[in-house]
């Protein structure tokens, strides 16, 4: 949910609460049963595993979390648009490429959005995309190794925030604006409140390599100056068409809070994106200069490349006819989902006291018969009730995301009202309410947005914490609630904190994920320039001011543990490969005075840290992750000399020097 | 295997000690740590290593012998590797290894190779001690397929076998499972003989 978003509901939300007290409902809900919850059905046995794995979406830490559901078990946090001290994930040399953009280096980000990659509608345990909104990115997480294996920035893109969302064999991960600005070949020098000339949209269609899963920009769609929000692909029978929700649709500059709400109704933009692709095979696409960062992680080298890219397809509406339908929506729409089966489409007028359903079949309808309000911008908007199922009458207040449970219900998470209410597709009667703590934003049901949801559980994401935990001071952890869903009624049966400010998160069944787990990197296999197969390969070179270290970690010592002969001002780089070949047992690497993070170097795996000798002196490191009894031992020592010093380079391991007394020379040192 | 595994803080006033004394009585065994650690975080990371390591030596003792490593070498598509199974050798038996003469030297050069990339870091080839023991001699000392089942099947030894056990109160490093097959582990045995003087 957009943060500006989160403030103007945050107010209405505290009163709700507030209220709430006063007229003691709060109190009496937590005597309920669906209060009090029933946490033996979260109950995972001390060894035993989970049933899903839950990828979290981490907002403004810029970071996923990957839980167990139904225990509430945070198991890793996974760095991706933003730096990890906790890894050296963009401070390492090697993964510093991850954050570079067209703005140099960006080493946070706002992440919202997950995406599960799937093949034939369903979760197939590949890889999680993930958007970056504030510098427009696209990552992909491999699921094997739980590491942002690439980043792809968006060019024409402003706050990245309708993204990502997948096709059904993942053919496309999308990523739409939220800003519409003046496009980046354009003079952009424009006065702001000339928004309805110059300001446009944008939507990248992404295409995911089937066997790599490298992503590459196929091609952007030009649209109207709106502000894109959230979308789905179709599936099933509307498998080639895409939903968007669009707000903004009065083009305002300023005062959004107030202006972009002016009108009854915004839009849901259809995209039928196969005819999309046949325009861009027959050639209707125009190639624009832009400029944006691919950056690609190896397992094999254990380092990233940075790309700029120069060139992007685009695709102008105008040339393009039958491509986009505007279809009117009660209220700045905010999440459009569609269900299991492809046909119905949900869309949360967040102001709005009903949720429209539509209909793919009377989209389809509609177009053929023409039943068109006239068009906006030069797009046709088919009439409302010409594409409308119907509406779920009172559902609440301030509708936001609808997830699935595959047996013909949906499940809509209301901000305003803090609840979700479970009501039937087919009949469109509210069947169930329940109230989360507080004010929650999405929602989540295991492969709920996919052809086969496993109606089982469903998590609520929260946006206030309030009470639910002990305080720990103004800034609170983030509240989550798991429902069990499987019965009439949904039951509230744990509370568990999580990580940054979670937004869309999905579950999958761990079972497609668990076994196939990387859990070693050969060191015979290991590519990096500066890797050290081995500890007769550790070895110290200079290079004019720089000097590079081949070091080596095993349990329990570094090769080499002392390095003399460093000179104040050099850079040394700290190429760590650790030895070990057995799972779980990384090594850690820092010293005194680096400017950067620690790295955790995995077993058959090399990392480097860059170090500046920054004053003459001895300068201990040491291993920073317990690994064995030893591991308190695990340290060595690196000797800075004066710029002008003739201390020769040298370094060792093992030798057991005698003390040198103070009237013997300095630079006796002895080499390997 | 039963562990039981106690954390003492040991307030003496004594140098920064870390001590781990292992017993084994009627089969359960028994690892004491005492530390004197400065801060609690030195104790909560030892106190999860060791936990980790008795579910590590327990699931591993209990469970069958896995086959030998699954994994396909693909440069091509790192991303999508095959299940990775962790490797441990089946138990090699009296009688299993042969020995010939004289040594085979395709055998020797690939088991020199592993060792200089797995194995050196902890293993002189003189007699000296330096993480583990020092290789001189190894194999007048022990049986062929002692060897071949320290280095792949680590975690049996030390839970069955009473010199391992010996060995670890020594070093008191867990000899690594180094991912080493059972094919490469016969070319480090053929270069270890080659290392005790045979021909």
């Amino acid at each position: 949910m957009s943060r500006y978003l989160n403030r103007a509901f945050f107010s209405v939300g505290v009163l709700g609460i507030a209220l709430g007290a006063l007229q003691g409902c709060k109190p009496n809900t937590n005597t309920t049963a669906a209060a009090t919850g029933d946490a033996s059905k979260s109950f995972v046995a001390p060894g035993k595993y989970d049933e899903f794995y839950n990828v979290v979406s981490g907002g403004f830490n810029g970071q996923i979390g990957i839980y167990g559901i139904p225990s509430g078990r945070l198991f890793r946090i996974v760095p991706v648009f933003s730096q990890s001290a906790e890894s050296g994930y963009g401070f390492s040399e090697e993964t510093k490429p991850m954050l570079n953009t067209s703005h140099g280096f960006v080493p946070w980000d706002d992440l919202h959005h997950i995406a599960l990659s799937q093949t034939k509608g369903e979760h197939d345990g590949r890889w999680a995309f993930a958007n970056g909104n504030n510098t427009p990115r696209l990552a992909r997480i491999d699921l094997n190794t739980f590491r942002t294996a690439e980043i792809l920035e968006i060019p024409n893109s402003a706050g990245n925030h309708a993204s990502p969302f997948i096709t059904e064999n993942s053919e496309y991960v999308v990523a739409a604006t939220r800003f519409s600005v003046p496009l980046d070949d354009q003079n952009g020098d424009v006065p702001i409140n000339t928004y309805k000339q110059n300001f446009k949209g944008s939507i990248s269609f992404v295409a995911v390599d089937p066997g790599s899963g490298k992503m590459s920009i196929a091609f952007q769609i030009r649209t109207p100056g709106v502000n894109f929000d959230l979308s789905r692909a179709g599936k099933g029978k509307s498998n080639g068409w895409f939903f968007f929700s669009c707000y903004n649709s009065e083009q305002a500059n300023t005062l959004l809070e107030v202006n972009a709400s002016a009108k009854d109704k915004d839009f849901v933009l259809a995209l039928n994106w196969k005819k999309a692709e046949e325009y861009v095979k027959a050639g209707k696409g125009k190639k624009q200069a832009v400029k944006y960062a691919h950056n690609v992680y190896s397992d094999a080298n254990h380092s990233a490349t940075s790309e700029m890219i120069t060139e992007v397809l685009e695709l102008d509406p105008a040339d393009c006819p039958d491509m986009l339908y505007f279809i009117p929506c009660p209220k700045s729409p905010h999440g459009t989902d569609v269900d299991p089966t492809g046909e119905y489409i949900v869309a949360s007028g967040k102001l709005a006291a009903s949720i429209p359903v539509f209909s793919f079949d009377k989209i389809q309808k509609a177009i053929a018969d023409k039943a068109f309000d006239g068009d906006y911008s030069g797009i046709p908007v088919i009439k409302y009730e010409a594409a409308l199922k119907g509406e779920v009458q009172k559902p609440g207040l301030g509708p936001l995301h609808t997830e699935f449970d595959g047996k013909g219900n949906a499940y809509t998470s209301m901000f305003v009202s803090s609840e979700i209410v479970k009501w039937s597709l087919d009949n469109l009667q509210v069947l169930d309410r329940v109230p989360t703590y507080y004010s929650i934003g999405h929602l989540s049901i295991p492969g709920g947005p996919t052809a086969k949801p496993h109606g089982k559980y469903m998590i609520a994401y929260n946006k206030i914490t309030k009470d639910r935990y002990l305080p720990t001071g103004p800034e609170l952890t983030q509240s989550a609630q798991l429902y069990d869903i499987s019965g009439e009624k949904m039951k509230l049966i744990l509370d568990f904190p999580t990580t940054g400010e979670p937004h869309y998160a999905e579950a999958i069944p761990a079972a497609l994920i668990k076994d196939k787990q990387v859990k070693i990197f050969k060191i015979e296999e290991n590519a990096h320039p500066y890797a050290a197969k081995g500890e007769g390969q550790a070895k110290v070179e200079r290079k004019g001011n720089e000097v590079h270290v081949w070091m080596t970690a095993i349990r329990s010592h570094l090769t080499p543990d002392n390095i003399e002969g460093v000179k104040l001002g050099d850079n040394v780089y700290f190429h760590v490969t650790n030895l070990e070949q057995d799972w779980d047992v990384p090594h850690g690497f820092a010293i005194k005075g680096a400017n950067n993070a620690e790295i955790l170097i995995m077993p058959g795996e090399t990392q480097t840290l860059q170090w500046k000798a920054d004053r003459v002196g001895i300068f201990p490191f040491y291993c920073t992750d317990f690994c064995s009894a030893l591991h308190q031992e695990m340290q060595g020592y690196l000797r800075v000399s004066p710029t002008v010093s003739n201390t020769p380079l040298t370094f060792s391991t093992g030798t057991n020097k005698p003390a040198v007394t103070p009237t013997e020379g300095a630079d006796k040192s002895s080499s390997k | 295997m039963t562990s039981i595994i106690a954390l003492i803080d040991e307030d003496q006033n004594r140098a920064l000690s870390l001590r781990i004394h292992l017993f084994q009585i009627k089969g359960i065994q028994i690892l004491l740590f005492k530390s004197k650690l400065p801060i609690m975080r030195c104790k909560f990371t030892f106190a999860a290593m060791a936990i980790a390591g008795t579910i590590f030596v327990y699931a591993c003792g209990g469970s069958e012998p896995k086959s030998e490593d699954k994994t396909a070498a693909s440069t091509e598509q790192p991303a999508q590797p095959e299940a990775q199974a962790e490797v441990h050798g089946t138990e090699v038996k009296a009688g299993d290894i042969k020995l010939d003469h004289p040594l085979n030297a395709e055998w020797v050069a690939s088991g020199k190779g592993i060792y200089d990339m797995k194995c050196m870091a902890c293993h002189k080839l003189t007699d000296e001690r330096l993480v583990g023991p020092g290789w001189a001699g190894v194999t007048k000392r022990r049986q062929p397929e002692w060897i071949i089942n320290m280095i792949t099947n680590v975690d049996m030894m030390l839970e069955k076998d009473p010199e391992a056990q010996k060995l670890l109160e020594q070093c008191l490093v867990r000899m690594p499972n180094q991912n080493i097959s059972q094919d490469d582990a016969r070319h480090i045995l053929e270069y270890m003989r080659q290392n005790d003087g045979e021909k």
